[in-house]
């Protein structure tokens, strides 16, 4: 008997001793750079879910353990830092640094490793490897190079009158190319013609001469591809220039983040630019406005994102879907939880998640957004609604479009 | 796409862009030109000029012009103990050529790895209440941001030109350069000399690097485009002339960005390295070079 | 060292590599030995020109990475193994390393430095426009499934990498000690007198330049297979050169062990820091090493070893 409480004691401790191992989950985020702005900001929401997790216990009865590098937003530093999170600090699960230009560095080495690998808004990332284990949370939709765009197309075609020819320009770089290569797919279909069609170098901070340019084209639309510090500079350029077109927008990242929002303030007035969640009533999905609180309060002074509409919610979402296939699959299995990614609807505080054809969603939700009505220096103005309208799609519409954005 | 605004605007910004070179070239001008000192970290202490102009911005809310001019007499000093150093290590053995450069590319390096571990790679603005307007003529338009800098820069550039030609020490400089015997010959030290032109030409990176920061967004590693820009200017401008050095400045901002303009930004790199070996392979001393 | 020491010497480490592959499996291993044996090799090329000839190249990042869109575009192309892809970086950047001498080894060393900088920049502007081999996006290499006897791709681009290291080494080695090397010493002691004295000076220093960037040209050619994903920005990048400066002023400059020394010490220093602290720091280590050996100990460590063994006798 006395035989038998000792094994069982010391199949408890060893138990208990394996149950403190805990489980880490890898990857590099964008903590300084151009990108800094939003990839902050989802470490604070990743952290939170964290949180969550562990003060209920963890997973698998186990505690949830970040290890994260800054990748400085220099695609470069990715592929050294993932074989490291793998090789030498042994994480049991990896997920994507942010962006399109950060995850794409990762993917030889995730899939030479045959991990499962959530990604955090990358466009098109998985056109060229189809990894069958990538899953990206971003709702661009299951052909995500022209699915982005489409809405911006759809809602030039609608004006009277109609608008007939396009400038197209991108950053020298993997989103800004992918998303040009969409917009330029969507003109033609959709018999607009293409008057400028330029890249320029991902380290330009003069934008006057290319908006010059674009306007001596003369121009009905322009459609941008950028990342923060060129949208920023194209949209300062397009004011000092005083560019006159009819739209002006498009798949300017960086608009998003409240700071540059803050920054430029009526300068955005009637942009039409992409967003994935604003503070419309149409998109009051259970769980965001109570997530958005906690990460409001979490960033105080932390010199990160202070409203955190555009990244946080779905870096949230896609740790709870991760953390919700570990649970239901009981497992670290790669294979497993692939498998339950892909097959199942998933609850998130951005709403139902289906992954669809490449890991990316089954049915788009790239919003177009025009700002109106900014005043300057003014950040409160961004936290309600009224000041980011959703023109498209139907289904999450809250308001018409102004147009033309300048004459 | 060719009309005539768009050529009218393209030179009139290459104009006051050059301009601008011009301040940021100067220093070098005068360390490279005058006194054979391959200064190749020149743009990285315009960098910190940059940093300088952003920290008491921001801080402070002080104009960067009045920022860059306030910081010069600190600079200066900083450069003249650079000169100590590498005179001692270097110009004293007579090991000028190999070390010497080494010695400014890795110091070089180590103020852009120092400026990325203490402020990031973000990129960093100042708000000056000029930098948002645009003055118009007709149809070409002069943004403040370009026209305040070049207004400084060419001010700038003349004070330099007056000082090294009518005052003593500026004289006592071009006489260094020219016959370091015969000045030694009359009792001046062309050591104390060197080290004052030194000085005064890291006292100009105090300057040009906030004129830098006002014309658009600064982090560390803008510097090394300016590398090839400065010495394109120097080597074509000829050495030893100011008015080589503004002359050449103005030819290459106007071709930079022409070829922005009408090419598209993806080349505006190199022209100025292409200027620069071009110089070197027709006429290496340069338009108005000694 | 006697030439049956060396190859001796040579045959072992080749033997230890070997066994080394068999004995450790993290590729953390393989990959950081890369890394440092890269480095050793640029460091070596950069040698023949700057301390065996005494004119300072700053554009090695370009030579290098010439190398490795050498490589991408001719896997993209031919899809050729590895081994031609080499000899074919090789041939690419001796030739672009003959045409940089003969354009500008006319002028002063100063001018020579600064036009290999021009000479940097040029390319890489090239590279960033040739949207074939990437643009300035980047491209990515996909690991091959081959990869011979070894357990590991890593492991054999290790092994691919000893015995390149080895092999300069073995070249730069022979150079020193050959007439050409006496009359390559003779430019850099005093480059008018070598030529008043009948030394062909550009002949032979084109063979430098030559010789330098066909070595660099092969460091950079494994490279996008090591690293998976190559721009512009990272190939050509500055640290680069600066590593292949200051490897060889620390180790020593005129003995061709100099730059080995240099490269072992300083490459194994940053790989060690990268991992524990930063890597933003270990590049500030450089920078700060080479500022100080050039001004208290310009003849690196092996100018302070000999200075010590000379105190002794």
């Amino acid at each position: 008997m006395r035989r038998i409480c000792i094994a069982l004691f010391a199949a408890a401790f060893a138990g208990a001793a394996a149950a403190a191992d805990p489980i880490k989950i890898g990857f590099s985020m964008a903590l300084t750079g151009g990108l800094a702005g939003a990839g902050k900001g989802a470490l604070i929401a990743m952290e939170i879910w964290r949180d969550d997790v562990n003060k209920k216990g963890g997973l698998l009865g186990r505690q949830v353990e970040f290890v994260y590098y800054d990748d400085a937003t220099q695609p470069a530093k990715v592929p050294p830092i993932y074989t490291k999170l793998i090789n030498v600090d042994k994480v049991d699960l990896v997920v994507s640094s942010y962006g399109t230009n950060e995850i794409v560095p990762a993917m030889p080495i995730v899939m030479r490793n045959k991990m499962v690998f959530p990604a955090l808004f990358g466009l098109a990332a998985n056109e060229e490897f189809k990894y069958d284990r990538y899953f990206q949370i971003m709702p661009a939709g299951p052909y995500p190079k022209t699915d982005w765009s489409k809405g911006f197309f759809e809602l030039a075609q609608q004006q009277k009158p109609r608008p007939q020819t396009i400038a197209i320009v991108a950053a020298d770089a993997e989103f800004a190319l992918n998303a040009a290569a969409g917009a330029r797919e969507n003109a033609k279909k959709m018999g607009f013609k293409i008057v400028y069609d330029k890249t320029y170098p991902p380290a330009t901070t003069d934008f006057t001469p290319i908006v010059r340019a674009i306007q001596a084209t003369n121009p009905d639309i322009v459609y941008v591809g950028s990342y923060p510090p060129d949208s920023t500079g194209m949209v300062k350029a397009a004011n000092e220039v005083g560019l006159k077109v009819k739209m002006f927008g498009g798949g300017m990242v960086g608009l998003q983040f409240a700071a540059i929002q803050k920054n430029l303030g009526p300068l955005l007035n009637n942009v039409v630019n992409y967003d994935f969640w604003v503070p419309e009533p149409t998109l009051d999905f259970p769980g965001v406005k109570e997530f958005l609180a906690k990460y409001q309060e979490a960033a105080k002074g932390k010199g990160v994102d202070p409203l955190g509409h555009y990244l946080p919610p779905f870096a949230y979402a896609y740790m709870q879907v991760l953390g919700q296939a570990v649970a239901a699959t009981k497992s670290l299995d790669q294979a497993k939880i692939a498998d339950y990614f892909r097959k199942n609807t998933h609850d998130t505080v951005v709403g139902k998640v289906k992954f669809g054809r490449n890991g990316e969603w089954a049915t788009s939700r790239v919003l177009m957004v025009q700002f109106r009505d900014l005043q300057p220096d003014n950040l409160e103005q961004f936290a309600g609604p009224g000041k980011r309208v959703v023109l498209y799609p139907k289904a999450w519409k809250s308001g018409d479009i102004v147009f033309p954005y300048k004459q | 796409m060719f009309s005539a605004d768009l050529l009218a605007n393209a030179v009139v910004s290459g104009l006051l862009l050059g301009g601008f070179y011009a301040a940021v070239a100067i220093g070098l001008a005068i360390v490279f030109g005058q006194l054979d000192i391959v200064n190749i970290a020149h743009p990285a202490f315009v960098i910190v000029g940059s940093y300088t102009a952003y920290i008491l911005n921001s801080r402070f809310g002080l104009d960067p012009v009045l920022v860059g001019v306030l910081a010069a007499p600190l600079f200066f000093i900083v450069g003249v103990a650079i000169y100590r150093i590498y005179y001692a290590a270097f110009e004293r053995t007579g090991q000028e050529s190999l070390s010497g450069l080494a010695f400014f590319f890795g110091l070089m390096f180590i103020i852009e790895v120092t400026l990325i571990l203490v402020y990031g790679v973000d990129y960093r603005l100042v708000s000056a209440g000029y930098s948002a307007q645009t003055l118009a003529f007709g149809f070409v338009d002069l943004p403040g941001r370009m026209l305040v800098p070049f207004v400084v820069a060419m001010t700038l550039t003349a004070a330099v030109w007056l000082y090294l030609s009518r005052t003593f020490m500026g004289r006592a400089i071009q006489a260094v350069a020219q016959d370091r015997g015969a000045l030694q010959l009359m009792g001046a030290d062309p050591v104390r000399i060197k080290q004052w032109a030194f000085g005064l030409g890291i006292a100009t990176a105090a300057i040009a690097g906030a004129l830098l920061i006002i014309i658009g967004p600064v982090e560390p590693s803008v510097g090394r485009q300016y590398i090839g820009r400065v010495f394109a200017i120097v080597v074509l401008g000829g050495m030893g002339s100011i008015q080589g050095m503004l002359i050449a400045a103005l030819l290459l901002g106007v071709t930079e960005n022409l070829v922005s303009t009408f090419y598209g930004p993806s080349w505006a790199p190199a022209v100025a390295f292409g200027v620069l070996l071009a110089t070197l392979a027709v006429r290496p001393a340069g338009l108005f070079g000694r | 060292m006697r030439g049956w020491g060396f190859r001796a010497a040579s045959a072992a480490l080749l033997a230890a590599g070997l066994a080394f592959t068999e004995l450790a499996d993290n590729p953390y291993y393989f990959n950081a030995t890369y890394v440092v044996l890269q480095a050793l090799i640029m460091a070596v090329a950069w040698n023949i020109l700057g301390g065996f000839t005494g004119y300072v190249n700053f554009g090695s990042a370009a030579f290098f990475a010439v190398g490795a869109y050498t490589t991408i575009f001719l896997q993209k192309a031919f899809g050729l193994p590895l081994p031609l892809m080499i000899l074919a970086a090789a041939l690419v950047c001796g030739l672009i390393g003959l045409a940089v001498g003969y354009l500008t080894l006319r002028l002063k060393g100063v001018y020579f430095a600064i036009a290999t900088l021009a000479m940097g920049i040029v390319l890489e502007t090239l590279v960033n426009n040739w949207s074939y081999v990437g643009g300035a996006k980047g491209t990515f290499m996909l690991t091959p499934d081959e990869h011979l006897w070894f357990d590991s791709y890593s492991e054999m681009l290790f092994m691919i990498m000893l015995v390149l290291a080895l092999g300069s080494i073995a070249v730069s080695r022979a150079l020193s000690s050959s007439r050409l090397g006496r009359g390559l010493a003779a430019i850099r002691d005093d480059e008018v007198a070598a030529e008043c004295s009948g030394v062909p000076t550009l002949r032979l220093k084109l063979v430098s330049t030559t010789v330098m960037g066909a070595m660099m040209g092969v460091a950079g050619a494994p490279y996008p297979y090591f690293v998976t994903y190559v721009d512009p920005i990272s190939a050509f990048n500055l640290f680069i050169a600066v590593n292949a400066i200051a490897m060889p002023m620390i180790g020593g400059t005129s003995h061709w062990a100099g730059p080995v020394i240099g490269a072992l010490l300083v490459g194994s220093a940053q790989e060690v820091i990268t991992v524990t602290i930063s890597s933003e720091l270990n590049v500030l280590l450089v920078g700060i090493m080479l500022v100080l050996f050039i001004t208290l100990a310009p003849q690196g460590i092996v100018g302070l070893a000999r200075k010590h063994w000379r105190k002794r006798s």
